[in-house]
């Protein structure tokens, strides 16, 4: 009888511990599947707080230098909005300004990466199946994915504040807290974009737009008002981002923002939990839609194909370069009204936007951010090449009547004009902005060709990833690494005062800084020069090499 | 006859691991070629050596008169491929994909793929992954099979089809051979070879093995007899060619070398044969002969299971 009744009862029970069965194996196959990529993110995070105090020592040594850094930064929306604001003119409190966005927003990154590479990667790939059917719990492979994510967080926490601890243990501790619990936050935002869509290219694609939308609402609320007085604005408020900064590291520490962080990374993982245990392993809350039954005139070979494969990421970056323009050409404006006559500060916008009027420098300086984010989106282009290889994609289309160059053309010109359009449209986005809160629309043309003058510096870091992906394709992943030292460069080098030399390899460094910058065709060139050399290398090491994983 | 492959002392090594061991292959136009194999013997690498997709460290290879590496393109136009393990875009159908594969073969027929579609009962409006691994397949086959080409390299295409299917996908390979096609069939499903094939290959670590038109490669392993006599026989195991001899009282099992089978027939009359079964070697038996001395080593995995 017990057994009959047992029968009928459904055999999902809610939060049982056998949902859990399995999940320290699972951990100890993320863990071992993440060996390299793990303690590098780690180490990078935590080599870039310890070397920044050191930078710091070294560029501002006596108290009064760092306390009129302190002035002439708070005193602009512009500048609080480039460089965040700073709480205090101790070494670690610089520290926290110059490299504490930096470091919540790098550790989202690593965190969303992780947690979807382990969730729904594994069940897009079919491999969740095959584990889901040993003795797995139903939620052992998202638990699994946050411990590790944990693990990396708890690590970034520790390095952090163990580097930092010379300059105060408190503020120490708050630094490495506030990094990793963004960390954990935007890793259960991923586990719930996990959870939403079966293509896991597109969950880490919401999630990096969550983590640009939280950057972004922090910068405007930076630029609107000092939150270093008063009780802080708004925007910064709205923003996770923000409420690592408004903890004030090293600057009479409040410790109840943090406390935000770790209810929003709870509640994340709470409802990634939830929806986890509602749904079917491999399936979304959204079936997918059936599509033509026959192919449309678009799709009339590689080309089309490529199109047809990369318009959601093309059209995904233009939505973000248009919201993020607008509000950056917004702050851009004012930035002469109340910058004081200090040297050192003009010399940081300088060395970051250019020696021409400030606002024009502030312009350059947002051209330049746009600029170097980009590269995310031309170096993730170009990987597509080479994960169509790795899925065997590729194999089949190249046993039709393609070339492997008009296969490798197909994803390439799109890796190289796709970031040329999103430039013309940030650039327009930003002469907007800039127009509208300047009450003049006149500088929108010269937004426009700013942005678009990013091109060929971007296009050498596109060229290198071709390079990569035709030359020593089980290496591409250090595309990756370009890209991370091209955006740390640009973002920390001019306040760090990097000497020119280090700047120098950065493409987006031997640019003229525009708007403002005379123009010279020199740069340009040298880039162009490089570019089409790597790229030429690149595509003679496709066209002579095997294809395959 | 035309040659529509010839390879001859292939070699391919990735790292430490050799793939191919101077393989050779010689597929004519026309015929549908059986590529038999055991996991691992090289039968997807030889496959992408054809298709120019990875090059040879050694060894001479031409399809259809051609070199795939250099005439990849021009060749290709001729070659439709079906992948062992087909992958398909999220976000396209598989009509689209059909359609696709079409254009860039240079040339669909229209009512063949309506025909095909109906025939493998496939809905051309899912897409990616929602169809199972079988559905895959019929998308790459429909394609294939709906494309006019001159020579088709199916790497084991029926991995994930039903029987069904699988009766429609021989069906369509039969079609294909009377229209004049070249089908090289990459399998490890015997009874499919058997049935499809007019001649096979069989490679092993990397080369040729053994290679012929079924008829041929029978005539070099062993029949089975059994018979019911109406006395007893003596001296059956002094006679060439007989193995693994069973006597029970005046019932008989031997296994005989083909050559030898007519004394042995010979002998079994004398004792006046009231019943007698002759089963030709299968293929089955002929592809175990060249793998015992693997089974062997790998005997006690094998038992284990």
């Amino acid at each position: 009888m017990t057994a009959v009744a047992d029968a009928r009862v459904p055999a999902r029970t809610r939060g049982s511990s056998k949902d859990l069965a399995g999940t320290g194996t699972l951990l100890r196959l993320a863990l071992r599947r993440d060996r390299i990529m793990m303690p590098v993110w780690v180490l990078c995070l935590g080599l870039t707080a310890s070397s920044t105090v050191g930078r710091l020592k070294g560029a501002y040594d006596t108290p009064e230098a760092r306390s009129d850094l302190v002035a002439d930064m708070n005193g602009n929306g512009s500048t609080r909005a480039l460089f965040g604001a700073a709480f205090d003119d101790s070494l670690g409190a610089l520290t926290v300004w110059r490299v504490g966005a930096f470091l919540s927003v790098f550790a989202a990154i690593m965190s969303l990466l992780i947690v979807i590479r382990h969730t729904r990667e594994e069940e897009e790939t079919g491999r969740q199946e095959a584990l889901s059917a040993c003795m797995v719990g139903r939620r052992a492979g998202l638990t699994s994915a946050l411990l590790a994510v944990g693990i990396a967080n708890a690590a970034v926490t520790v390095l952090i504040a163990g580097s930092l601890a010379g300059q105060g243990g408190t503020g120490a501790l708050a630094l490495g807290l506030a990094v990793g619990l963004s960390g954990m936050a935007f890793g259960g935002l991923a586990a719930v974009a996990a959870q939403l869509t079966e293509n896991a290219r597109l969950a880490r694609g919401l999630t990096s737009a969550a983590v640009g939308v939280a950057f972004v609402l922090r910068m405007a609320g930076d630029a609107a008002e000092d939150g270093s007085r008063g009780s802080g604005h708004v925007l910064v408020w709205l923003s996770p981002l923000g409420w690592a900064e408004y903890a004030r590291p090293f600057a009479d520490e409040r410790w109840w923002p943090l406390l935000l962080i770790a209810v929003l990374a709870a509640a994340s993982t709470a409802l990634a939990y939830s929806l986890a245990g509602r749904r079917d392993v491999g399936a979304s809350f959204y079936a997918t839609r059936p599509g033509p039954p026959a192919a449309g005139p678009s799709l009339n070979g590689v080309f089309g194909l490529g199109w047809r494969l990369h318009r959601g990421a093309l059209l995904g970056w233009s939505a973000g370069f248009v919201f993020a323009g607008l509000i950056f050409g917004a702050i851009s404006d004012g930035a002469d009204d109340f910058l004081g006559d200090s040297d050192q500060t003009r010399e940081i916008i300088q060395r970051m936007g250019g020696a021409q009027g400030l606002n024009d420098a502030f312009l350059a300086s947002m051209v330049g951010i746009l600029g170097t984010i980009l590269t995310v989106y031309t170096a993730s282009a170009v990987l597509r090449l080479r994960s169509e290889e790795t899925d065997q994609r590729a194999e089949p289309l190249l046993s039709n009547a393609v070339s492997r160059l008009r296969w490798a053309g197909s994803h390439l010109v799109i890796a190289y004009l796709g970031p040329v359009v999103v430039l013309a449209i940030g650039g327009l986005a930003l002469g907007v902005g800039y127009g509208v809160a300047a009450d003049d629309m006149g500088g929108v043309p010269r937004a426009v060709g700013a942005t678009l003058a990013q091109a060929p510096a971007l296009w050498v870091v596109t060229s290198a990833a071709v390079f990569l992906v035709g030359v020593v394709p089980k290496y591409t992943s250090a595309a990756w690494a370009v890209v991370g030292w091209v955006v740390a460069l640009g973002w920390m080098g001019p306040a760090l005062k990097v000497s020119q030399s280090v700047m120098n390899t950065s493409p987006f460094s031997h640019l003229p800084k525009l708007p403002g910058d005379d123009v010279t065709a020199a740069p340009f060139l040298w880039s162009l020069l490089l570019s089409v050399v790597l790229t030429a290398g690149g595509l003679v090491g496709l066209r002579r090499r095997d294809i395959g994983g | 006859m035309k040659t529509a492959i010839s390879a001859s002392g292939l070699h391919k090594s990735f790292g430490r691991t050799h793939a191919l061991d101077g393989l050779d292959l010689e597929v004519e136009a026309g015929e549908v070629h059986g590529f038999l194999g055991p996991n691992g013997a090289g039968k997807s690498t030889t496959i992408r050596v054809l298709l120019g997709l990875l090059r040879a460290d050694a060894g001479a290879v031409q399809l259809l008169g051609k070199d795939p590496w250099h005439d990849a393109v021009d060749l290709h136009r001729h070659i439709a491929y079906v992948p062992g393990d087909v992958t398909l875009w999220r976000n396209l159908s598989g009509g689209e994909v059909i359609d696709l594969y079409g254009r860039l073969r240079g040339g669909l027929d229209a009512a063949r793929r309506a025909e095909l579609l109906d025939r493998f009962e496939l809905d051309p409006t899912k897409k990616g992954r929602t169809y199972s691994k079988g559905n895959r397949q019929k998308v790459a086959l429909v394609a294939a099979f709906s494309s006019d080409v001159e020579l088709l390299i199916l790497d084991e295409p029926t991995s994930g089809l039903d029987p069904l299917m699988e009766e429609v996908f021989r069906e369509c390979v039969a079609e294909e051979r009377d229209r004049g096609r070249t089908v090289l069939l990459s399998s490890h499903i015997l009874s499919e070879v058997e049935a499809l094939c007019d001649r096979v290959s069989i490679i092993r670590k990397g080369a040729r093995v053994e290679s012929g038109s079924l008829a041929q490669l029978r005539h070099l392993t062993r029949t089975s007899v059994t018979a019911e006599l109406a006395e007893p026989v003596n001296g059956l195991s002094e006679l060439p060619g007989v193995h693994n001899l069973d006597v029970q009282d005046r019932r008989v099992k031997l296994q005989v070398d083909s050559d030898h089978l007519d004394g042995v027939l010979r002998r079994l009359t004398q004792s006046g044969v009231r019943s007698l079964i002759s089963t030709p070697p299968t293929l089955e038996e002929l592809f175990l002969r060249h793998y015992q001395d693997d089974a062997a080593r790998a005997g006690e995995g094998a038992v284990a299971r």
